[in-house]
């Protein structure tokens, strides 16, 4: 298949700052593809880059088969974009900001008032046409903008934490929206930091910290590649939970008050715990977190 | 250079923009552009026309009715391209949405040139028309201030681009008004001729804008021959261009990094 982005060896810098570091990376036409990494790892940088918004300090970057920094505007045409903080049109309602928008991309008006009714009754948000955006909640305006980028029927998605600050009923509506998309075909490109979202909805993902590559492969290969199956969340005092952990073949670690207990068998251990008052513990299936914070190590990132 | 030029079509939507925002608040907005020359041609004109009578070899009110036309389209156009451009670009990010659609930098900044330019000609058709009702316009030629006050628009529009690329807050503003607007609008020939000033203070105000403005404009207002065209002409083309090119560069360093 066909790959909509590939960067290369791509580097951005700020100042003396190096935020992105020789990336490389492909993403194949109708993909969900993901980009993950704490706070500060390059990923609007890179996506930033990708929209031609951003210079590249080095490499190559190919959206559409066409390098960016000469195509911009093409590569942008056929492209739609969800930033990551709001950017609507205060002084406009629901309708207006979609119908300006499509204007940028010189829709003629019986496409865009055709697209822009079909957009609105996709994200549930028919009955607010007229509404002005200060009157929106912001899981309406997060949807709001995901119609917006849609407003030229775009090839690539581009998204970035199109979740973040929205309650879980608004975020589910969205991953709802999102998988349609990817079922009808649409390339998706999205950064997060809710790996929940990330395996939910990417078929590939990469994980990025201090502008480099850390990891790459599908949400479940980067699971049984890292981790083992099953984990232990474990409250209680250490040195009690180690001596009776003690003997086992699993792994623990301790993040603030909990620990964690990683094994390819959880049953010993569930065994000997359970007969322990005192100590609470949950048990559940190894997941993207668990790889993240792996990789990504556990400092707290600003 | 190449970079720098406008894709006219992607500049008229960001006009069209602007417009269906100011036709939302259209009232407020004529009122408060329109209400302080209105005052200043009935109060002046009318009180200090008394005064000076004819001595001017037109009488006063239609002399400070043309400056008055001349230095409201500076004002409008200042402060829209400081003002409302700046709340585009940064508070509002405006900007950064449509940077996300095939529209650059220099379509945008072509958009807000075109916009305030017809701002202040939407305030200056209203500012033309009750002069001509107060009797202050004596000749037909008078319908040709309108383009002129679009180029007037165009100039003081991209003068001020270049403040708004480089501001911090609203209130570096402050700065380009005390140090360049008001002193223009005082000593420009709004108000009286610029030959009554001093030798070295007329060659200063020579060198500025809005002196330019109102020596095209008072002719076709009043009827006397219109001279030395050519040199205000380019004088207000230069200041738009220079500025449109130099906010260009200096926008696109700050947004595209």
């Amino acid at each position: 298949m066909q790959n909509v982005v590939e960067m290369n060896a791509l580097v951005k810098k700020f100042d003396e700052r190096t935020v992105v570091q020789g990336l490389s990376l492909a993403i194949p036409a109708g993909a969900c593809f993901g980009l993950l990494g704490p706070n500060g790892a390059g990923k609007t940088t890179t996506l930033r880059m990708l929209l031609g918004q951003s210079p590249l300090d080095g490499g190559s970057l190919h959206v559409f088969g066409l390098p960016i920094h000469e195509h911009a505007r093409t590569v942008r045409r056929r492209t739609g974009v969800v930033p990551q903080m709001d950017n609507l049109d205060p002084d406009f309602t629901v309708a207006e900001n979609l119908r300006v928008y499509g204007r940028y991309f010189d829709l003629p008006t019986v496409v865009l008032e055709k697209r822009l009714r079909e957009l609105l009754e996709f994200v549930g948000l028919s009955d607010r046409a007229d509404s002005r955006i200060g009157t929106l909640s912001g899981g309406m305006k997060r949807r709001l903008t995901i119609a917006r980028a849609l407003i030229n029927d775009p090839e690539l998605i581009v998204l970035d934490e199109p979740t973040t600050g929205l309650d879980p009923q608004a975020r589910h509506m969205i991953w709802a929206r999102l998988r349609e998309l990817r079922t009808a075909g649409k390339t998706l490109l999205l950064t997060t930091h809710f790996m929940e979202e990330a395996e939910r909805l990417c078929d590939e993902l990469v994980i990025i910290d201090e502008g480099k590559l850390l990891e790459q492969g599908t949400p479940a290969a980067l699971i049984r590649r890292h981790v083992e199956p099953e984990v232990l969340e474990l409250r209680g005092q250490e040195e009690n939970i180690r001596a009776m952990l003690a003997g086992l073949d699993g792994r623990l670690e301790n993040v603030g008050d909990t620990l964690y207990y990683y094994a390819r068998d959880a049953r010993p251990a569930t065994a000997r715990l359970e007969k322990q008052l005192g100590t609470s513990f949950m048990h559940r299936p190894a997941n993207l977190e668990d790889v993240f914070l792996k990789l990504t190590g556990r400092d707290l990132r600003d | 250079m190449h970079a720098t030029l406008p894709r006219w079509r992607s500049a008229l939507q960001v006009w069209r923009r602007n417009s269906l925002v100011w036709r939302r608040l259209m009232g407020p907005s004529l009122f408060i552009n329109f209400g302080e020359p209105f005052l200043y041609m009935l109060g002046l004109g009318y009180g200090l026309g008394f005064f000076i009578g004819n001595s001017m070899d037109m009488p006063y009110l239609t002399f400070l009715a043309s400056g008055i036309l001349a230095s409201a389209a500076m004002n409008i156009a200042s402060f829209e391209a400081m003002y409302s451009v700046y709340t585009r670009m940064v508070p509002q990010r405006t900007y950064d949405a449509i940077l996300a659609a095939p529209i650059e930098i220099q379509d945008i900044l072509a958009g807000e040139l075109l916009w305030c330019a017809t701002k202040s000609v939407i305030n200056g058709t209203a500012i033309l028309i009750v002069a001509s009702l107060l009797g202050a316009v004596h000749d037909w030629r008078a319908v040709f201030v309108i383009p002129v006050i679009f180029l007037i628009g165009l100039c003081f529009a991209g003068t001020a681009l270049v403040m708004t690329a480089k501001a911090q807050g609203y209130d570096f503003f402050n700065y380009y008004v005390t140090l360049l607007i008001t002193p223009m609008f005082v000593l420009s020939g709004v108000f009286y001729p610029v030959s009554s000033l001093p030798h070295w203070l007329q060659t200063v105000v020579q060198i500025l804008p809005l002196a330019h403005a109102v020596d095209l404009l008072r002719p076709l207002v009043s009827g006397r021959p219109l001279s030395n065209a050519g040199l205000h002409l380019a004088v207000l083309v230069t200041y738009a261009t220079v500025g449109y090119f130099i906010a260009a560069h200096l926008i696109r360093k700050r947004l595209l990094v």
